[in-house]
C-alpha cells in the first residue's frame, strides 16, 4: 500500500475516533439545549391555534375577496365554529388571539359565541350583525380571520417590531399608544451601553493596576476582583438590595456624611439598575484587558519617554492604542452580557428599567402568549448572535477567559 | 510600579491621585460582600449599621427552617447529578476536541459553546416550551438536563484548555511500548488533564448551583433550589435570613475559587508550564 493511502486512512480512523467522542454531547446539546431554541423560534412565526379551534371559517373565508362583507356561508361557517366551540369551551381562546390584534373583541367573540349557541338556523350574517354591529358589520375582523387562520404567522414578528398588517395586507406603523417594543429594544441598548461605558471607566485603570504590580501584589488584589466574579449573580444582587434601600446603608451613610438631609429612592430605578450591573459586569470588562496589558511590555513606554514624549502623551499614543484589542473584547462581552439581563433589573430596577429579557418572560409567565414571547426572544437572540460573531472574529469564543 | 527615576513633580501627583481612584473602584467592587455579611449576624430584623448586636439567629433559622432545608437539599441534588453528567459528556468532547485538523471543528465548537452565549431567559423559555410537550418539566431529571446543557460548554472550555498544552509524544510513547488506547488514557492522558477536568467539574457546578432563570421557569416548587428560595424571598418581603444564605454563599464562592486557582497551577506544574 503506498504511503499516501496509509497516511489518509489513518488520518481517517483518527477523525472518526475523534468525532465519536463528541457525538454523545453533540446529541445531547441538540435534544436538551437547541430543540428547545429551535422550537422557541419556530412558535414566532407558527401559531395553527386560530385555524384549528375555526376550521370551517379557516376553508370558507378563502372564498372572499377581501372587498366589504363577507357573504352569508362564511358567517354561517364561522357560527358553526363558534357554536363548536362554546361546546369545547375555546371561545375564550378565540377571542384572546382576536384581541391581540383588535382590543376589545374577546368580550364581543365570548358573547357572540353564546348568542349563536341559541340560534337554531341563519341566516347568520343578519343575527352577527344585530348582535354587535361594530365588530361583524365591519371589513376588519374578517380581515384578521382570513389572514391568521393560516398556520404561518408574520404577526407576532412584526408587533414585536411595533408593525402591524393592516386590512389589505400593507405592513404599517402600530399606533403610537401601543407601539412599545422599539422602546423596549432602544432601552435594553441603551442599558447595556451605559453599563458597558461605566464598567470600562471603572475597569480600565484596575486592569492597569493590576498588570503593572509586581505579580505578588497584584496577586492579592486580583482576588478583590475574583471574589465578586465568583459570587453568585443573584448573591449580588441581593446586596445591592439591601445596600440600596430606603432605609439601608448607603442611604445612612449619605445622611451621616452631611450629603443628604432626607433620604431618597435608590431601588426600583434607573440608577440602581446600572449601578447594580456595573458592579456585577466589572469583572467581565476587567479581565480581557488585564490579560491584554500583561502582554505589553514595557521597555515601550520607556522609549517613548526617552525619545521626549511626555507622561501622558506617551500614555495616550504609546501604551493606549496597544490595549485596545483587550478593551474591544471586555466591552463587547460586557455588552453582550448586558443585553441578556433578567434578574438583575426585575429585582433592583423599576417597571420603567425592564429590559427585553423580562417582557418574554412575562408573556410566558402571566400574558400567556407564547407567540410574542418567542418573537421577542427570537429578536434577542438574533441580536444576541450577531454580536457573538463579530466577537468569535475578534476573540475567539473559547477564549474566554473564566477567572 | 515604581516611577522611573526622571519622573515630574506633576507624575508623582497624578500617581496618588490614580491610586487613590483605584482603592475607590476596589472598595465598590467588594464594599457589597463585605456589607452584607456583617449584616448577616445582626441581633435584629434591620439592615442597618452600627448593628444593634450580634446573634446567629438568622443562621439558626436558615438551617432548621424546612423551606431552606428543602431548597439546600434540591439545589444539592440537582448541583451534584449535572455536575457528573456535564463533566462526563464535555470531558469525552474535548478529548475528541483536541484534535486540531477535524473537519468541521469550528461549527461543532460553536453548537457546544452555545448554551454559554444564548441568554437565559432564551434557554429558559425554550426549555419550558419544550420540556412541557415531552412531560420533563416539573421534575428533577429536566432541571437536570437543562443545568447539564449549560453546564457542559465549561467543562468543554476549561479541558480543552488543559489538552492544548498537553504534549501528545507522551500517549506516542505509551502506545510503542504496548499499551492499548484505553490504558493509555487511563494511565498516562487522564492523570494530566485530571487537575483540568475538575476545574472543569468545579464551573459546572457552580453553574448549576447559582442558577435561578431556568429553575424559575422549569421547577415546580417541589424542585425549588437554593437561588429560587432566595429569588422569591427578594421579591416577597427581605427577611434577614437571606443575608444569612448569602454570605454562606460566598464562602463556597471563595472556597471554590481557591480550589480551582490551586488546580490551575497544579495542573501548569503537572505540564511543565512556567509562568
Amino acid at each position: 500500500m503506498p504511503l499516501k493511502v496509509a497516511l489518509k486512512r489513518a488520518e481517517r480512523s483518527r477523525n472518526l475516533r475523534a468525532l465519536a467522542l463528541i457525538a454523545p454531547l453533540f446529541l445531547f446539546i441538540v435534544l436538551t439545549f437547541a430543540a428547545p431554541i429551535g422550537m422557541l423560534l419556530f412558535r414566532a412565526v407558527y401559531d395553527p391555534d386560530l385555524g384549528r379551534n375555526l376550521p370551517a371559517t379557516t376553508e370558507a373565508i378563502q372564498s372572499w375577496n377581501g372587498e366589504g362583507l363577507p357573504d352569508e356561508t362564511v358567517y354561517a361557517a364561522l357560527a358553526a365554529d363558534l357554536k363548536a366551540a362554546q361546546e369545547n369551551k375555546t371561545a375564550g381562546q378565540i377571542g384572546k388571539r382576536l384581541n391581540y390584534e383588535m382590543s376589545g373583541t374577546r368580550s364581543k367573540i365570548l358573547a357572540t359565541a353564546r348568542m349563536v349557541a341559541k340560534l337554531e338556523s341563519g341566516p347568520y350574517k343578519e343575527a352577527f350583525i344585530k348582535q354587535d354591529q361594530r365588530i361583524w358589520g365591519q371589513p376588519d375582523v374578517w380581515h384578521i380571520l382570513k389572514r391568521e387562520t393560516k398556520p404561518f404567522t408574520g404577526y407576532y414578528l412584526l408587533a414585536s417590531l411595533d408593525h402591524q398588517f393592516d386590512g389589505n395586507g400593507n405592513i404599517v406603523k402600530t399606533s403610537p399608544d401601543q407601539a412599545i417594543f422599539i422602546d423596549i429594544f432602544i432601552r435594553t441598548l441603551w442599558i447595556a451601553f451605559l453599563v458597558t461605558i461605566f464598567t470600562l471607566l471603572l475597569g480600565y485603570p484596575i486592569a492597569y493596576l493590576l498588570a503593572s504590580l509586581p505579580t505578588s501584589t497584584s496577586n492579592l488584589l486580583m482576588i478583590l476582583v475574583l471574589v465578586p466574579f465568583w459570587t453568585s449573580l443573584l448573591v449580588r444582587t441581593t446586596a445591592w438590595v439591601v445596600l440600596l434601600q430606603t432605609n439601608g446603608v448607603i442611604n445612612d451613610a449619605l445622611i451621616w456624611l452631611g450629603i443628604l438631609h432626607d433620604r431618597i429612592q435608590l431601588i426600583f430605578n434607573r440608577g440602581g439598575t446600572v449601578l447594580a450591573m456595573t458592579h456585577i459586569q466589572l469583572p467581565f470588562t476587567i479581565l480581557p484587558i488585564y490579560s491584554v496589558m500583561k502582554t505589553i511590555s514595557p521597555s515601550y513606554m520607556r522609549a517613548a519617554r526617552s525619545l521626549g514624549g511626555g507622561p501622558f502623551y506617551s500614555f495616550w499614543r504609546i501604551y493606549f492604542p496597544q490595549t485596545v484589542p483587550g478593551i474591544g473584547a471586555g466591552c463587547l462581552l460586557t455588552f453582550i452580557l448586558s443585553l441578556g439581563y433578567y434578574i438583575t433589573p426585575a429585582l433592583v430596577g423599576g417597571p420603567a428599567d425592564q429590559m427585553i429579557s423580562y417582557f418574554v418572560a412575562l408573556y410566558t409567565n402571566t400574558e400567556l402568549n407564547w407567540g410574542m414571547a418567542s418573537a421577542l426572544g427570537g429578536l434577542l437572540l438574533a441580536m444576541t448572535l450577531i454580536l457573538y460573531v463579530v466577537y468569535n472574529r475578534l476573540v475567539g469564543i473559547d477564549k474566554v477567559k473564566l477567572g | 510600579m515604581a516611577l522611573p527615576t526622571y519622573a515630574s513633580k506633576i507624575e508623582r501627583a497624578w500617581r496618588w491621585i490614580f491610586l487613590a481612584i483605584c482603592v475607590l473602584i476596589l472598595l465598590f467592587l467588594i464594599a457589597p460582600i463585605l456589607v452584607i455579611t456583617p449584616l448577616s449576624f445582626s441581633s435584629e430584623p434591620f439592615f442597618t449599621y452600627p448593628l444593634p448586636g450580634l446573634s446567629l439567629r438568622w443562621y439558626i433559622d436558615f438551617f432548621t427552617s424546612d423551606r431552606w432545608r428543602i431548597a439546600v437539599m434540591n439545589s444539592i441534588i440537582v448541583a451534584v447529578s449535572s455536575t457528573a453528567l456535564s463533566t462526563f459528556l464535555g470531558t469525552l468532547a474535548a478529548l475528541g476536541l483536541s484534535r486540531t485538523k477535524l473537519p468541521f471543528r469550528g461549527a461543532i465548537m460553536s453548537l457546544l459553546i452555545s448554551p454559554m452565549v444564548v441568554p437565559i431567559v432564551i434557554t429558559a423559555v425554550g426549555m419550558y416550551f419544550f420540556y412541557a410537550t415531552i412531560g420533563l418539566a416539573n421534575t428533577y431529571l429536566g432541571l437536570i438536563l437543562a443545568h447539564s446543557a449549560l453546564a457542559t460548554p465549561f467543562v468543554v472550555i476549561t479541558v480543552t484548555a488543559t489538552l492544548t498544552g498537553f504534549d501528545q509524544s507522551l500517549t506516542r510513547a505509551a502506545a510503542s511500548l504496548g499499551a492499548s488506547g484505553t490504558r493509555t488514557f487511563f494511565k498516562v492522558t487522564l492523570p494530566l488533564i485530571l487537575p483540568g477536568v475538575t476545574s472543569g467539574a468545579l464551573f459546572a457546578f457552580v453553574t448549576s448551583w447559582d442558577e435561578v432563570v431556568v429553575a424559575l421557569f422549569l421547577a415546580s416548587p417541589e424542585q425549588r433550589t437554593l437561588p429560587r428560595q432566595m429569588f422569591s424571598g427578594i421579591r416577597e418581603q427581605i427577611s434577614p435570613t437571606i443575608t444569612a444564605a448569602a454570605t454562606l454563599l460566598i464562602c463556597l464562592s471563595i472556597l471554590l475559587l481557591l480550589s480551582v486557582e490551586l488546580l490551575r497551577r497544579r495542573s501548569e506544574r503537572l505540564r511543565g508550564i512556567r509562568s
